[in-house]
């Protein structure tokens, strides 16, 4: 379906290629998984299929890429419309209409279908992806997984015969994105729809494939999921757990794991108790936040100790960002008190502020302001008071293909993430407040990740985490508040959380259960 | 009634219906019921949604505009009346500046007219803004031309790059102080002016990639000869249309054939141009006896007031008369607050 013949390409201005001499062959009614480093280039490859590289980014593209029979070279991405449905990283980004109903056309009007086909498609795609009851709902009122299947069912409606996925369920809370993988089953199954996906969170996901694209130094073949798997670090924790344990073959779901497991759920496991914390280093008290009619938060009461690391979740909308950024000060609640440090954090400012506070948001290009990567950096060590390279060599240590010349805007959506990250990090601030710190960031990263914000508490510091990741907070985790509807519904030692809600169990719990083992690690003493 | 989407090109002719009729009359009372209509209606029937916002803004520019009037009146205005109220020192200036005279005496006259020709403006900048608020631009898009159709995205884009631009400010104001750097003053305004702009330029370039992708400017082959026709069809036409219209509202003869040809000319192109692209439309908003209520009570309005009322000032100023007929002509324009179908709600499951 999908045919690269020895494809090299390079962005302009550069001479080092991003891909090189690719020869691959998807097959029809196939989902392939493309994986790779942070920055490697999965995006690139996705958008060679589209026909967005080089059309609409430019760059030098040799060899060739036929879609369905049709030379990218010579088709544009409008003109592959009808052919290859695209769903792009930030869905929202993407819309172009008011109402999903519309949204869902759209395509269709671009390419001059007649109405009475209109009709019959949308009817389909609205009951094929479960959005009939949300069909005249504003896309603006619409939950993030809710969001990304109307960008799947709007892809969807032209009938294409590919569909090009680039991260579907990373900005989702675990329902969400298990809602959305469903649906992306249900194509390949039933419409034999070739997929093409890039996704970090192999956990998710890889259990689907039915082959995977390894991107390894600017190349990479087809291979088979499980061979995939063995030898490198991008494995998702129930992989792990069966090299560990010496499986063969590797199991790559957890229902083929648990079957492997019966003895070792027998064993005795003594949990070892994760950090308790010190006193409380910020406060909130019956604080409120509402935009217009909805209450973003409502009377929450709760409070952070120092060297610790509390993971905050909840559903997409349920009001972590917000909590957050009250806990910064970007915001004041409507009623109730914070504090942090004894002071009201929307009072600080400069060197007073980053020395109480440090803050990642979520989008992270908000906070650079300089044209260089080494500037940027640059001016973190000035602004922080820190020795001259400390933020580089903090950054190198989360990711290790940045070129300092860059402009920050160029990195790819995790390196920008990383490069927020050692930026913010520098100074040993009382409260570190982290927004989905790791969206776009593969298994080597995090862990790297993880290693800081153990550092850091280990430091004293109070480490808030807002984040989906489950596998994240099983790792790091020391305590977990779960907000919903804008209200605290849990907040417990993560392990008390994470075992008792199967939404929130990571994969090595689900594996062993009902023992209480969070990770692999702790998998290992058993 | 059941709650759907009134056409957006109803509350367009409505709109401009009234403001057209605000620009043909100078009678304060006119003005002020105009306005009246336009506020009641909107109040009645926008709907909840980001753009439904514009009609607060255009009532500020409104009162502006207002107030500019008036302060260029004191200062650089023509001296006329007779009741004085007070008296600015004042400058000649020389004669190679067409020797203005700047302040003086400021008269009760003055202000008047001043505020009345302000009205005028801001009357017809609320009922602009009525239409940006009522009807979904979008929606308006759907239901433009096709040969339109690509022209109208730009439009759109355009005027939603506003309000994004505030929205990203925003952000990177507070994203400066979490970095400890200062958020006000000039050195900020300038460090962060670059941010800003690039992060409202890669929202515009994701939007412009995921249409690319969904074929939008998918266009099917002509020859170059015949684009050119088109396009130039449409330029053509378009500067005669406004030409036109500049001659129509100084009331000379000749505008009313100018702005003819220059319609006939922009049409035969905008067709030409759509035959050029395969767009189709799902389900189109539908017109129906509430659409022609509230474009037919808008142009009404504007032929009531063209027939009956003056557009020139005289001295002495003297209390405006009230038009039985006008007044009614500009009341039925209100219908449209009882008798249209409301918006639908964002939230609406169906």
């Amino acid at each position: 379906m999908i045919d690269f013949e020895n494809v090299t390409f390079a962005h302009a201005g550069t001479s080092a290629p991003v891909l090189k001499a690719i020869d691959l062959t998807i097959p029809e009614g196939d989902l392939a998984l493309v994986i790779g480093r942070t920055g490697s280039g999965k995006s690139t490859l996705l958008n060679l299929i589209n026909g967005l590289v080089p059309h609409f980014t430019g760059g030098v593209l040799s060899g060739r890429v036929t879609v369905g029979g049709l030379d990218t070279r010579t088709h544009p991405p409008r003109e592959l419309a009808g052919t290859v449905g695209t769903v792009g990283q930030n869905p929202r980004a993407g819309f172009t209409t008011d109402t999903v109903e519309d949204e869902l056309a759209y395509t269709m009007e671009s390419l001059g279908f007649a109405p009475d086909v209109m009709r019959r498609r949308v009817e389909e795609t609205l009951d094929l992806l479960g959005l009939s009851t949300l069909r005249h709902r504003s896309l603006d009122t619409l939950s993030g997984g809710e969001q990304q299947r109307v960008a799947i069912g709007a892809a969807l409606t032209a009938g294409p015969a590919v569909l090009v996925l680039d991260e579907p369920t990373s900005a989702l809370d675990p329902a969400a994105a298990e809602e959305v993988l469903a649906a992306v089953q249900r194509l390949v199954h039933d419409l034999a729809i070739t997929v093409v996906m890039a996704e970090h969170r192999l956990e998710r996901v890889i259990e689907f494939a039915d082959h995977v694209i390894r991107i390894d130094d600017s190349s990479c073949s087809l291979q088979d999921p499980a061979s995939a798997m063995t030898g490198h670090g991008l494995q998702p924790p129930v992989v792990r757990l069966g090299h560990a344990m010496g499986w063969s073959p590797v199991p790559l779901s957890v229902r083929s794991a648990r079957r492997r497991a019966s003895a070792l759920r027998d064993a005795t496991f003594s949990p070892t108790r994760r950090r308790q914390g010190g006193e409380d280093v910020a406060r909130l008290v019956g604080a409120s936040v509402s935009y217009g009619r909805a209450d973003a938060l409502l009377n929450v009461h709760t409070h952070l100790r120092s060297g610790q690391i509390t993971a905050l979740m909840g559903r997409n909308g349920a009001g972590k960002s917000t909590l957050m950024n009250v806990f910064a000060g970007s915001q004041r609640p409507k009623r109730g008190n914070v504090r942090v440090a004894e002071a009201d954090p929307a009072d600080l400012k400069g060197r007073e502020l980053l020395r109480h506070i440090a803050y990642v948001p979520q989008d992270p290009t908000d906070l650079f302001y300089t044209d260089t990567v080494a500037r940027e950096c640059e001016a973190a060590d000035h602004d922080t008071g820190q020795a001259a390279g400390s933020a580089w060599r903090r950054l190198t240590e989360l990711v290790d293909t940045v070129d300092p010349q860059t402009h920050p805007r160029d990195l790819s959506a995790g390196q920008q993430l990383a490069l927020a990250l050692a930026i913010q990090l520098a100074a040993t601030a009382d409260v570190v407040l982290l927004d989905e710190p790791t969206r776009g960031l593969d298994y080597p990263g995090k862990q790297a990740f993880g290693r800081w914000l153990n550092d850091l508490a280990d430091a004293g510091c109070s480490v808030l985490v807002a984040t989906h990741d489950v596998e994240l907070v099983a790792v790091i985790g020391d305590r977990v508040i779960v907000l919903a509807d804008g209200e605290v519904v849990t907040d417990a030692d993560v392990r008390t959380a994470l075992t008792s809600s199967p939404a929130f169990a990571p994969q090595v719990q689900k594996v062993l259960a009902p023992l209480p083992v969070l990770t692999v690690e702790e998998a290992r003493s058993l | 009634m059941n709650s759907r989407w009134l056409h957006p090109g109803a509350w367009w002719l409505w709109a401009l219906g009234l403001g057209a009729a605000a620009t043909r009359t100078s009678n304060p009372l006119l003005l002020g019921l105009i306005v009246a209509v336009a506020v009641l209606v909107v109040s009645a029937r926008r709907p909840q949604a980001q753009w439904a916002g514009a009609f607060s803004v255009f009532l500020r520019l409104a009162l502006l505009v207002i107030a500019i009037r008036v302060v260029f009146t004191v200062v650089f205005g023509v001296r006329v009346g007779t009741t004085e109220l007070f008296v600015l020192p004042s400058v000649a200036l020389p004669d190679w500046l067409a020797g203005v005279t700047l302040g003086g005496t400021v008269t009760v006259e003055m202000l008047l007219i001043a505020l009345i020709q302000g009205a005028q403006l801001a009357t017809l900048l609320v009922c602009i803004g009525a239409a940006n608020s009522l009807a979904s631009p979008v929606r308006l898009l759907k239901a433009l031309p096709a040969g339109l159709y690509h022209v109208g995205v730009a439009a759109v884009v355009a005027l939603s790059l506003a309000p994004r631009i505030m929205i990203n400010v925003r952000r990177v104001m507070q994203a400066r102080r979490l970095r400890g750097r200062p958020t006000a003053g000039l050195r900020a305004a300038a460090e962060s002016a670059v941010p800003v702009l690039e992060s409202s330029l890669d929202d515009a370039i994701n939007l412009a990639a995921a249409m690319d992708t969904r074929g939008y400017g998918r266009a099917s082959t002509t020859s170059g000869a015949e684009r050119l026709l088109q396009a130039g069809l449409v330029l053509v036409g378009l500067m005669g249309m406004a030409l036109g219209l500049f001659a129509v509202l100084g009331a000379s003869g000749w505008g009313w054939a100018l702005l003819g040809i220059g319609v006939l000319m922009a049409v035969g192109g905008i067709v030409l141009a759509g035959r050029r692209v395969p767009r189709t439309r799902y389900r189109p908003d539908p017109w129906r006896w509430p659409e022609t209520l509230t474009a037919g009570s808008g142009v009404l309005a504007a032929i009531a007031v063209m027939t009956v009322s003056s557009n020139t000032i005289t001295l002495p100023l003297t209390w405006p008369a009230l038009p039985a007929g006008v007044v009614a002509a500009i009341l039925l324009a209100a219908l449209p607050a009882g008798l249209t179908p409301p918006p639908p709600l964002p939230w609406q499951a169906t």
